[in-house]
């Protein structure tokens, strides 16, 4: 692809996109959103969880089309049936979870369904391999093609993804994401090729929370807010402001869906408290974030907001004192006496509960009824001394929650799966209340729950709060943080960044933090 | 955004709900009027009597399985471990491995039916002990697992049999296997009562509720504080006692413990689980529909010959039956599921 000489703002847009609306089943994911992206330029696309960004790229990536609205890419509409007509058509979308073959070698992988074959009809490996190696070195590769794909680390084979998308001949990339996985210095590498893939006239749309390597790098932004377009904003002579993005991202000074809560009386004790938190790199899962010596108190009675992005370690932290993760230094008290769960099953014999973040693969039991699924963590209370369960009293407990936190469902013996998130949700808090906890841990709450039953949530955890039991709650959505937190902590990168109480933080205040890398810290 | 909400579903009920539950029963219904209207003499019930005698052997193992598969877990190794622990079981019961040969009792100082059977399922519930420690602990796939068992298993019934049976046991012993109480044989009252105690076990302890929960997630099971790891070796430690007490049924039947014997029940077992409706990626299932499974092979069996049909054909019925149960299943699982 030849250089343009023109500067990029003055190239006719590749990708078009107007007024494109997406419904689902009742609900605006995405209002009339217009954006452009021209070749030779890496256009930002930011906002909030929720924001609309991962349904925008659905749309673009041919996993499903518009409500209405039009794309138009390369002078033409843009409709693509499925990602690999998209990608026929040049658009090739590399998400955070990659797709490459773990078991086939780099080759293969970039080959996958198009081998060079030779005269006999057969596979030239020779070719192949040869083929490989020019169009890896093309991102800074230099490994042999032969490697299996497994043997990678995340940023090699997020690079592998880029070199067969150019090989596909593929004009605008789409990057999901792309740097929560990745090391500081495996960042910069990764700004320097797109950098390189920008000069070779591609177009790059960069998605991600991270504000400062967005500003680092975009010629210009597309910032979305609620599922419409809160703004577009240009490199003008510098990079681009963080709290020039922040106020766009941000847009209102409160959210009309959270009402602050009027700061509590929390007098409580210490009841749980964590110093010099670390965990190691576990060879299973090489890519996982690491706890760098994490000091956290957690009150009774109180509601600590715990804010970061992906990739700042906050669920980790949850899961190690939790027992799920182990723990290689530091030492964790629960009202004054030091514990060391070894297990999930140790730390909720001890008080502590956790609502994973992944509701569906963490939590819910999705073929099993309500009943069984409330029930599980508790089945010792609910049961008698020869193990058989006290189902009369079972079943009236969740009736009781079932009341209390307005489930709502068709009986207790309907499956799971079949209730809305909220409602889901809603059971699995229901499950760790059974145990009467001392600690509760929360990650992320409200994902997959619609926005009615998200305040039915917060209005949860601030009642269990005020029974007295401990709230630590990991959200990645700055207002749910701001709605119930009686004190914020936000995290980034394994460690803990900054503190404050909750009727002080401003979604600037915690955005800054969240996104301060520790360097600048040092020189700010 | 993960908020693609599925339209709440009623748990109300419907046709197809209804099949789920009661699919196999009713076409193990169908299976008796069609067999009774062939040749009426199928519904006697000396016949009724002798499908039970016969289905009860690898419906006891079946049993054991339905929990294995509940947790998502396979044992292939019940055939040979059967085996196994009928040997064992002989070799109790005739104090020693001399005098193989001879179905004469008389001479042989063994120590009695109780000690075989003791000796029976305390081997195949370590055996499954054994399996379930290398499962958890050592991370080797049930399936290869138990792969390996029923290769073991087998090699160490010819190792103590020297390749022959063992046969000949006193009356007390051979009463498990050939008895009757009423009209009714004792293997298929040892059956019932042990698929009573299963369903139980399944449907109202606490036990139970892990085991669905281990095999419907098992990450959710150890974030909600169950010991997954030993739920898993409990399954194959059951699975093993039942391999136990079936072999000693088996040889009380036969009056011998064969080195050859259990080939291939493993198929048998895990199809009249399958049949049974429990799920293969675990979490759903039931006792009963295992039963029903178990007694919808032997139907099927039994009427086949009845009929004449060759052993060759009944094969082929059975294959093509297990996989119409599964495809069926699926079926109505996905129209629930909208």
């Amino acid at each position: 692809m030849p250089a343009e000489a023109l500067e990029p703002s003055q190239n006719p847009a590749l990708l078009a996109v107007e007024g494109v609306t997406k419904h689902f089943a009742g609900v605006t994911a995405l209002s009339d959103v217009s954006l452009e992206v021209r070749p030779g330029e890496i256009l930002g696309l930011l906002g909030e969880n929720g924001a609309g960004k991962s349904t925008l790229l659905k749309i673009l990536s041919g996993v499903m089309p518009p409500t209405s609205g039009r794309i138009v890419f390369d002078g033409a509409e843009f409709a693509p049936h499925n990602p690999q007509d998209a990608k026929r058509h040049g658009i090739v979308t590399i998400y955070q979870e990659l797709s490459l073959i773990p078991t086939l070698t780099v080759a293969e992988n970039i080959f996958i369904g198009r081998a060079p074959l030779g005269p006999l009809g057969l596979v030239s490996w020779r070719k192949m391999e040869e083929d490989s190696r020019a169009i890896i070195a093309r991102v800074g590769l230099d490994l042999d093609p032969a490697t299996p794909v497994s043997a990678l680390s995340v940023a090699e084979q997020q690079l592998v993804e880029i070199a067969r998308a150019l090989s596909l001949k593929s004009r605008l990339i789409i990057m999901d994401e792309p740097t929560s996985a990745l090391t500081e210095t495996e960042v910069q590498k990764l700004m320097s090729i797109m950098d390189r893939l920008r000069k070779d006239g591609v177009a790059i749309m960069f998605v991600t929370h991270r504000l400062e390597e967005a500003s680092a790098i975009c010629d210009r932004m597309t910032v979305l807010r609620d599922g419409r377009l809160a703004g577009h904003l240009d490199r003008e002579g510098g990079p681009i402001k963080l709290p020039k993005i922040i106020e766009k991202m941000v847009g209102r000074a409160a959210s009309e869906l959270y009402a602050r809560p009027t700061q509590r009386d929390v007098a409580g004790d210490v009841r749980l408290s964590v110093r010099g938190l670390r965990t190691v790199r576990d060879p299973q899962a090489p890519h996982a974030i690491v706890l760098e010596g994490v000091d956290l108190d957690l009150r009774a009675g109180e509601i600590l907001g715990v804010a970061g992005l992906v990739g700042s370690g906050r669920t980790e932290l949850a899961r190690a004192i939790f027992g799920a993760d182990r723990i290689a230094a530091g030492t964790i008290t629960l009202d004054g006496k030091p514990i060391a769960p070894a297990s999930p099953a140790d730390a909720i014999a001890l008080g502590i509960g956790l609502v994973p973040e992944d509701r569906k693969h963490q939590a819910i039991f999705a073929a099993l009824g309500i009943l069984n699924n409330f029930s599980i963590a508790a089945l010792g209370r609910y049961s008698n001394a020869a193990g058989f369960m006290a189902e009369r009293r079972e079943r009236e407990a969740l009736a009781s929650y079932r009341k209390t936190l307005s489930i709502r469902m068709a009986s207790p013996e309907q499956a799971i799966e079949g209730l809305s998130g909220g409602n889901q949700q809603k059971v699995i808090l229901a499950r760790w209340l059974a145990r009467d906890p001392k600690v509760l841990i929360v990650d992320e709450p409200t994902r997959g729950v619609d926005v009615g039953a998200k305040a039915e949530v917060h209005q949860i955890l601030v009642q269990l709060a005020a029974r007295g039991i401990a709230v630590m709650m990991i959200s990645s959505e700055l207002p749910e943080v701001l709605a119930v937190s009686d004190r914020i902590v936000t995290m980034r990168r394994g460690r803990i960044t900054g503190e404050m109480p909750g009727v002080e933080a401003t979604e600037e205040k915690l955005m800054e933090l969240m996104a301060l890398d520790r360097k600048q810290e040092a020189t700010q | 955004m993960t908020s693609t909400t599925e339209p709440s579903q009623r748990g109300g009920i419907n046709v197809a709900r209804l099949l789920m539950s009661f699919g196999p029963l009713m076409f193990l219904a169908v299976l008796i009027v069609v067999f009774t209207v062939l040749k009426p003499s199928f519904i006697d019930p000396i016949n009724l009597f002798n499908i039970l005698r016969q289905i009860s052997i690898t419906g006891l193992i079946a049993l054991g399985m339905t929990f294995v598969i509940l947790t998502a877990g396979i044992d292939l190794s019940v055939g040979s471990l059967l085996a196994f622990c009928g040997m064992v079981a002989a070799v109790v019961a005739k104090g020693g491995t001399a005098n193989t040969l001879s179905l004469s009792t008389s001479g042989t100082q063994g120590y009695g039916w109780f000690a075989a059977l003791l000796a029976a399922i305390v081997v195949g519930a370590m055996a499954g002990g054994v399996q379930g420690f290398a499962i958890t602990r050592l991370k080797v796939p049930p399936f290869v697992v138990t792969l390996g068992g029923l290769t073991v298993f087998r090699g160490l019934t010819l190792t103590i049999s020297n390749g022959g049976p063992i046969s000949g046991f006193d009356a007390s012993m051979r009463w498990f296997g050939t008895g009757l109480i009423g009209p009714v044989p004792v293997p298929a009252i040892i059956f019932a009562i042990a698929a009573i105690l299963c369903h139980i076990v399944l449907r109202y302890t606490r036990y139970g509720r892990a085991v669905y929960a281990v095999g419907g997630n098992a990450e959710a099971a150890r974030l909600s504080g169950l010991r997954v790891d030993r739920i898993l070796i409990s399954v194959y430690v059951i699975v093993g006692f039942f391999a136990g007490l079936a072999a000693f049924v088996l040889s009380a039947r036969l009056n011998s413990s064969e080195a050859v014997a259990g080939i291939g029940y493993e198929l048998t077992v895990i199809s009249a689980v399958v049949i049974g409706g429990t799920s293969l990626f675990g979490g759903i299932g039931s006792v009963g529909g295992t039963v029903v499974g178990a007694a919808l092979i032997g139907v099927l069996q039994n009427g086949l010959q009845f009929n004449n049909v060759s052993s060759y054909t009944q094969s082929i019925v059975i294959g093509l039956i297990l996989i119409l149960a599964v495809a069926f299943d699926r079926w109505l699982k996905s129209r629930v599921r909208r």
